[in-house]
C-alpha cells in the first residue's frame, strides 16, 4: 500500500511539473487561439538566457528580471511579425507558423548561447524526506508550492485587473470585446509576455532537474495530453490535467508496464487524452466551442 | 434580353478559349516531357542525387499526398502521418520476409492497405472531434504505433538491433537494389498513386470529402454520408501513406527502426502540405520540394559562401532561422501554399504566349 | 507538376554533371577525410566536443607529425543534427571523395544512421568506423565487410560491467543472486544489451532486471519507484542525451546509492553528468575513452595544438573529457588504418577498399600505443576479419565531483570466448536473411589484390 502511495505521490508531482508547462499553452490558446508549438522553444530560450547570464556572474534576480525582459520583447515581436498578419486564419495555419517561430527561438538560442549542457542550481536540496511511509522529494514539493503560487497569481492577475477582464471578454466573445473598444493586439502581447514569464518559471525548475539544454523543448510533448484532459482554456484545468497525467503515467508504468514490456508512459497519457475527449469534446473544464480547421 | 454575362462573355470568349486550349494540351505535353526527363535521370543523375534528393524527395510528396487527401480534400486534420508511414513499412516488411512468393509490387500494395486499415481506427474518433482536438487524437495513434512496433519483437523479426531492413528489392527478375533502380520503384509507385489520387479527387468520392471539408453539417443535409467520406479519406490517405512509409524504408533509408517515423516525420509531412497547397495534388510535390530540398540547398550554398570561415554549427543554427522565418513568411503571404504561386505563374507564362 | 518543380528538376540534372565526378586515387596528394557532424539539437553538447577531439587530432597529424606518411589530411564538416536522413544525406555527399581524392573511412557518430548505411557502404565500399556504438553482430567481418565496431560493441559493455560488479563483490562466483537492474533507452540502442545479460545471467547467475525509459527521459519517477521497490544491489544505466542527468537526480531523489550506479558508453561523459550537479557524486562509468589531460597524445596536443590556439574546442574545459578524448581515440584508429593501409598499398591517398586491407589488418599493440603516445588512452587491439572489434575492453570512471578518476585497475575485459560465437551465429543469421555470400580470409586476400 505504501509503495503504491509513494508512487502516487510521485507521479502527481511529476504532473504538477507538466502543469507548469501546460499553463503556457492555456495562456496563449485563451488569447489568441493559437496552440503555441513555440512554447517548449520559449522554455529552453528562458532558461538558457537566465543561466547563460547566471555564468556571467551576474546576480540571481537581476538574470531573472533581464530573461524577462528579453521574453517580453520576444512576446511583442511574435505579435507583430506572426500573430497580427496571421489574424482570423485557420487554427492548424497558426500552429504551423508556431512551428516556424520554434525553429526561429531555438536557432537564435543556440546561435547565439551555444549548445553546451549548463547545471541549474537553484539552491533547493533534492535530496528525499519521509513523511510517514512515504518518501518525498523536497525538490519536487518546492516546485509543487511554486506552481501552486503562479496559478494563485495567475489568477488574482486575470480576475483582478482591467487586462485579464478583457482577455477573458476576448475569450468570451471576440467581436463584443472588440466593438467595446479592447485593444486585441495589446492583449495578445500582455498575454504571450504572461505566456513567457510561465515558460521561465517551467524552464527553471526543469533545468534545474535535467539540466539546461536542448531538450528542454521535448517537455511540450507531455503537455499535449495535460491539454487535452483539462481543456485548452482553463489554468485549473491544466493543473488537474497535469496531476492525472502525472498521476496515470507512473501507475501505469508501474502497474500496466511491466505486463505490456514497458515505456508505456509514451502512449498512455495520449490514449488517456482520447478516451476523455470521446467522453467531453472540450475537456475538463474546457469551454464547447465550435472548432473548425 | 440576353443574360448580361453571356453578352459581356462573348466578345472575349474567342482569346480566352484559344489561350486555354493550348494550356491544356501544353499542360498535358509537359507533364509526358517531364515523366520522360523523370525516367531518363538514373541515366546522368549521380548517387548523391538519386540518394541524398530525388528519392527522399519522392518519398516526402507521396506522403504528403496521402496527407493531403485526408486533410487538404476531406478536411480531417492528422498528425498520424508517421505512425501510417511506420504501419506500411512494418508490414511491408512482414509481407516480404514471411510471404516471399508474394511480387514486390504486391507487397507495397497490401502493406499500404494495412496502414490503411490502422488508418481507418485512428480515423473513428473524426466521427465525434473535430478541429485541433482530432489532431491530438490522431497524436496518439503515432505514440502507440511507435511504441508497438519497437516494443514487440515480432515486427522486426527478433532482429537483436529491432530494426528492419530491405530484403533483396526485386521485380520480375531485375535488381532494383541499385541507386538506379531504387529511384525508379520511387518514381514508378509515385506516379501511378498520383494517377489514382487524381482520378479519386475528381470522383463522387472526391467531391463528397470537399463536402464534408467546407462544411459538414451542409453536406449531411443534402445527403452526403459524412461519416462514411471521413473514413474514406482516413483510409485512403493512410494507405498512400504506408506506401510511402515502405519506400522510405526500403527504397531511401534500407535499414530503419519504428523512431524513423516519430513525430518529427508526421510534422514535416504536414509542413509539406501546408507549404505547398492544401487541396492541391501538385502542393504536395512543390512542399516536399521545399521541404527537402531548401535545407540541403541552403547548406550547399552556405558551404559554398562561408567556406569554413564561420563554425559549423553556428551556420546551422543560421539555416534555421532561415528556415523558420521563411515557413511564417510563406504562411502570412501565401495562405494557400505554394500551388497557388505556381498557378498564378503558369497562367501569367500561358497568357504571354 | 508544375514550372516549379520542373525548374528543378532541370537544375538538378544539371547540377549532377557537376557534382558526379567520381575520385579515383593516384592524381590527389592529400587525404580526404570527410566529418559528419553535429553540433545542432538535442545531442549537439556531445557532439561538439567529440569534434573537437577528432579536428584537433588530424592537425596535430598535419601540423606536427606532416601527415600520415607526408600525405597530409584534409576534410571539411557536413552537418547532420544527428538525424539519420541528414547523415545519410552527407554520407551521399561526400562519398565519392574531393578533389580527385577518395574517402578512406567515414565516421557515422550515431547508432541509427550507422544503421541505415551499413549496405550502403558496401556497395560504395567505404568502411565505417563505429566506435563504442553500431551492430554488435558487425564484429563478424565475413558478413559486414565494411561495419567496423572497433574498440566497445555494446555485448561487450554489459559483459565488461557484469565482470567488474564480479571484482566489487569478491569474484565471479560471488555473482549468484546479485540483482543487476539494467535501466536503458527503449530504442534499438538500449535493447542491445538484453541478449547479451540474458546470457550472462545464465552463465554467472545474477539477477537480470530490465527496466526500459522512454525518450527522451526527462522523467523517471516510475522507472526508480520500480528501483526502490526491487532494491537491486547495482543498477546499469544505458542511457543516452538527457536521460542520464535525470536518472542521477531521480536516483538521489529516490535515495539509491550514486555509487551503485554504473553508466554505459553513452552516460559517461561529463555533459551526463555535470547537469545532475552535487548529487552525481560517485557516480560510475564504464567507458573506452578513458577522460584525462595526461596521456602522452594529449600533451603533445596541449603543447602544439591548444596552446597555440589551434584548437577547434571552444570550451577549454573540455579538453581531456570523455568526448573529447573519444574523438582523438577514433581518429587514431583511422589514421593508423590509413597508415596500416600505405605500408601495403603505397604512401599515397587510401581509398575506402584499401583502408578496409587496413582496417582487418590493424595491430595496436602496447608497443605502437606508447610510440603513438596513447598507452593508456587506446586498448590494446588487433583486428582482422572474423574480429571487427579487437578490443572489447573499458575503463570504470568515477565522477568526483568535478572530473573523472579512473578507478578500474586497468582495462576492464568482457567475457569475448563466451559471446563470440553467440555473435557469429547472430551474423550468420542475418547473412541468411539477407543472402549474403560470406567472405573468407581468402575471397578477401583475394580481391584486396
Amino acid at each position: 500500500m505504501s509503495f503504491f502511495l509513494e508512487t502516487l505521490a510521485g507521479g502527481l508531482l511529476a504532473g504538477v511539473m507538466y502543469a507548469l508547462v501546460a499553463i503556457g499553452f492555456v495562456l496563449v490558446y485563451k488569447a489568441s487561439g493559437v496552440f503555441n508549438f513555440a512554447q517548449g522553444a520559449m522554455v529552453l530560450c528562458a532558461a538558457l538566457t537566465f543561466v547563460t547570464l547566471r555564468e556571467r556572474g551576474i546576480d540571481l534576480w537581476l538574470s531573472g528580471l533581464i530573461t524577462l525582459a528579453i521574453l517580453v520583447a520576444l512576446a511583442v515581436a511574435v505579435e507583430r511579425v506572426v500573430l497580427r498578419p496571421l489574424a482570423n486564419r485557420p487554427q492548424i495555419t497558426l500552429f504551423m507558423a508556431t512551428l516556424g517561430l520554434s525553429y526561429v527561438i531555438e536557432g537564435t538560442s543556440q546561435l547565439l548561447m551555444g549548445a553546451s549542457v549548463h547545471e541549474l542550481d537553484l539552491g533547493i536540496p533534492d535530496t528525499p524526506i519521509e513523511l510517514g511511509p512515504i518518501q518525498l522529494s523536497q525538490f519536487d514539493l518546492a516546485a509543487a508550492a511554486t506552481a501552486g503560487a503562479l496559478v494563485i497569481a495567475l489568477s488574482l492577475f486575470f480576475d483582478r485587473t482591467r487586462i485579464g477582464l478583457s482577455l477573458r471578454a476576448v475569450a468570451d466573445d471576440p467581436g463584443a470585446a472588440l466593438s467595446i473598444g479592447i485593444r486585441l493586439q495589446t492583449l495578445w502581447a500582455v498575454v504571450w509576455a504572461v505566456a513567457g514569464f510561465v515558460a521561465l518559471v517551467a524552464g527553471l525548475l526543469w533545468g534545474a532537474r535535467q539540466g539546461v539544454q536542448f531538450s528542454l523543448t521535448f517537455v511540450v510533448l507531455k503537455a499535449l495530453p495535460v491539454l487535452i484532459i483539462g481543456g485548452f482554456t482553463s489554468i485549473a484545468g491544466a493543473v488537474v490535467g497535469g496531476l492525472i497525467v502525472g498521476a496515470s503515467d507512473s501507475l501505469a508504468e508501474i502497474y500496466l508496464g511491466p505486463l505490456l514490456g514497458g515505456s508505456v508512459s509514451t502512449w498512455f497519457a495520449y490514449v488517456l487524452a482520447v478516451a476523455f475527449l470521446l467522453a467531453r469534446p472540450a475537456g475538463l473544464f474546457g469551454e464547447r466551442a465550435i472548432e473548425r480547421v | 434580353m440576353p443574360p448580361v454575362a453571356s453578352v459581356s462573355a462573348l466578345p472575349g470568349a474567342h482569346p480566352v478559349r484559344r489561350a486555354l486550349v493550348p494550356t491544356l494540351s501544353a499542360r498535358a505535353t509537359m507533364l509526358a516531357i517531364l515523366v520522360t526527363t523523370a525516367f531518363a535521370v538514373p541515366a546522368v543523375a549521380s548517387d548523391y542525387w538519386l540518394n541524398a534528393i530525388l528519392i527522399p524527395f519522392l518519398i516526402m510528396a507521396l506522403a504528403g499526398l496521402g496527407l493531403n487527401l485526408t486533410m487538404g480534400y476531406a478536411g480531417q486534420a492528422s498528425l498520424g502521418t508517421g505512425a501510417f508511414m511506420a504501419a506500411g513499412a512494418y508490414a511491408t516488411y512482414n509481407l516480404l520476409l514471411r510471404v516471399p512468393e508474394l511480387p514486390l509490387p504486391a507487397s507495397l500494395v497490401l502493406g499500404g492497405l494495412v496502414a490503411g486499415l490502422v488508418g481507418l481506427v485512428v480515423g473513428l474518433p473524426s466521427l465525434r472531434i473535430k478541429g485541433f482536438y482530432l489532431v491530438a487524437t490522431t497524436l496518439a495513434a503515432q505514440f502507440l504505433i511507435e511504441w508497438v512496433l519497437n516494443q514487440y519483437p515480432w515486427f522486426s523479426n527478433y532482429a537483436s538491433s529491432s530494426t528492419i531492413s530491405a530484403p533483396r528489392l526485386a521485380l520480375a527478375g531485375y535488381d532494383l537494389s541499385r541507386p538506379g533502380g531504387r529511384y525508379l520503384l520511387t518514381l514508378g509507385t509515385v506516379i501511378l498513386v498520383t494517377a489514382v489520387a487524381w482520378r479519386l479527387v475528381r470522383s463522387q468520392t472526391g467531391r463528397s470529402w470537399m463536402a464534408v471539408r467546407d462544411m459538414d453539417t451542409a453536406a449531411a443535409v443534402i445527403g452526403i454520408p459524412v461519416a462514411q467520406a471521413k473514413l474514406k479519406a482516413f483510409f485512403v490517405g493512410a494507405t498512400v501513406c504506408g506506401i510511402a512509409g515502405a519506400l522510405w524504408a526500403f527504397a531511401y533509408l534500407g535499414t530503419v527502426d519504428a523512431r524513423s517515423f516519430d513525430l518529427d516525420r508526421s510534422f514535416q509531412v504536414m509542413f509539406v502540405i501546408i507549404i505547398g497547397g492544401m487541396g492541391s495534388l501538385a502542393g504536395s510535390f512543390i512542399g516536399a520540394a521545399f521541404i527537402v530540398l531548401l535545407p540541403i540547398l541552403l547548406s550547399h550554398v552556405a558551404g559554398i559562401v562561408f567556406g569554413g570561415a564561420i563554425d559549423g554549427g553556428q551556420l546551422q543554427n543560421l539555416q534555421h532561422i532561415l528556415f523558420g522565418g521563411l515557413i511564417v513568411w510563406l504562411l502570412i503571404h501565401e495562405p494557400d501554399g505554394l500551388s497557388a504561386l505556381a498557378s498564378r505563374l503558369w497562367h501569367r507564362l500561358a497568357a504571354r504566349t | 507538376m508544375t514550372i516549379l518543380t520542373r525548374a528543378i528538376r532541370a537544375a538538378a540534372v544539371t547540377a549532377s554533371f557537376a557534382l558526379a565526378a567520381p575520385a579515383s586515387a593516384g592524381d590527389a596528394k592529400e587525404q580526404y577525410f570527410p566529418l559528419a557532424t553535429f553540433r545542432v539539437g538535442a545531442y549537439a553538447s556531445s557532439g561538439i566536443p567529440s569534434w573537437a577531439g577528432v579536428i584537433d587530432y588530424l592537425r596535430y597529424i598535419n601540423e606536427v607529425e606532416g601527415g600520415i606518411n607526408g600525405v597530409k589530411l584534409f576534410w571539411d564538416e557536413c552537418e547532420t543534427e544527428w538525424a539519420v536522413e541528414k547523415g545519410v544525406e552527407c554520407y551521399e555527399r561526400v562519398k565519392g571523395g574531393k578533389n580527385g581524392s577518395p574517402v578512406a573511412v567515414f565516421l557515422p557518430h550515431g547508432d541509427p544512421v550507422s544503421k541505415a548505411l551499413t549496405e550502403k557502404s558496401v556497395a560504395d565500399r567505404i568502411p565505417l568506423i563505429t566506435t563504442g556504438y553500431g551492430r554488435t553482430e558487425a564484429i563478424d567481418g565475413r558478413v559486414f565487410p565494411y561495419s567496423f565496431t572497433v574498440l566497445f560493441s555494446f555485448w561487450s559493455e554489459a559483459s565488461s560491467v557484469v565482470n567488474y560488479i564480479a571484482e566489487q563483490v569478491g569474484g565471479k562466483d560471488k555473482l549468484k543472486g546479485v540483482k543487476i537492474a539494467t535501466i536503458y533507452h527503449d530504442s534499438p540502442y538500449g535493447k542491445e544489451t538484453q541478449t547479451p545479460l540474458d546470457i550472462l545471467s545464465k552463465e554467472y547467475g545474477f539477477e537480470n532486471i530490465q527496466i526500459p525509459v522512454p525518450h527522451p527521459g526527462n522523467d523517471q519517477s516510475a522507472q526508480w519507484a520500480r528501483v526502490r521497490q526491487i532494491k537491486p544491489d547495482w543498477v546499469f544505466l544505458r542511457g543516452w542525451g538527457v536521460m542520464t542527468p535525470v536518472a542521477i537526480k531521480t536516483a538521489a531523489k529516490t535515495g539509491f546509492p550514486v555509487n551503485r550506479i554504473i553508466g554505459g558508453i553513452w552516460s559517461g561523459s561529463e555533459e551526463d553528468v555535470r547537469p545532475a550537479g552535487s548529487v552525481g557524486k560517485g557516480y560510475l562509468a564504464i567507458t573506452p575513452f578513458p577522460a584525462g589531460q595526461d596521456f602522452e597524445i594529449l600533451k603533445k596536443i596541449k603543447a602544439e595544438i591548444v596552446d597555440k590556439n589551434r584548437s577547434d574546442l571552444r570550451d577549454p574545459k573540455s579538453f581531456g573529457s570523455v568526448y573529447y578524448n573519444s574523438g582523438i581515440i577514433e581518429t587514431i584508429i583511422a589514421v593508423e588504418a590509413i597508415r596500416t593501409a600505405q605500408g601495403r598499398f603505397g604512401n599515397r591517398p587510401i581509398t575506402g577498399e584499401e583502408a578496409q586491407w587496413g582496417l582487418e589488418h590493424l595491430v595496436l599493440d602496447e608497443a605502437r600505443l606508447k610510440q603513438i603516445g596513447a598507452e593508456g588512452l587506446v586498448q590494446p587491439l588487433t583486428l582482422s576479419i572474423k574480429d571487427h572489434e579487437g578490443g572489447g575492453a573499458g575503463k570504470v570512471l568515477q565522477w568526483d565531483g568535478a572530473k573523472w578518476a579512473i578507478v578500474s585497475n586497468g582495462w576492464v575485459k568482457s567475457d569475448r570466448e563466451l559471446l563470440l560465437p553467440l555473435i557469429y551465429e547472430r551474423a550468420a543469421a542475418y547473412a541468411k536473411e539477407k543472402g549474403i555470400v560470406p567472405r573468407t580470409a581468402e575471397s578477401a586476400e583475394a580481391s584486396a589484390r
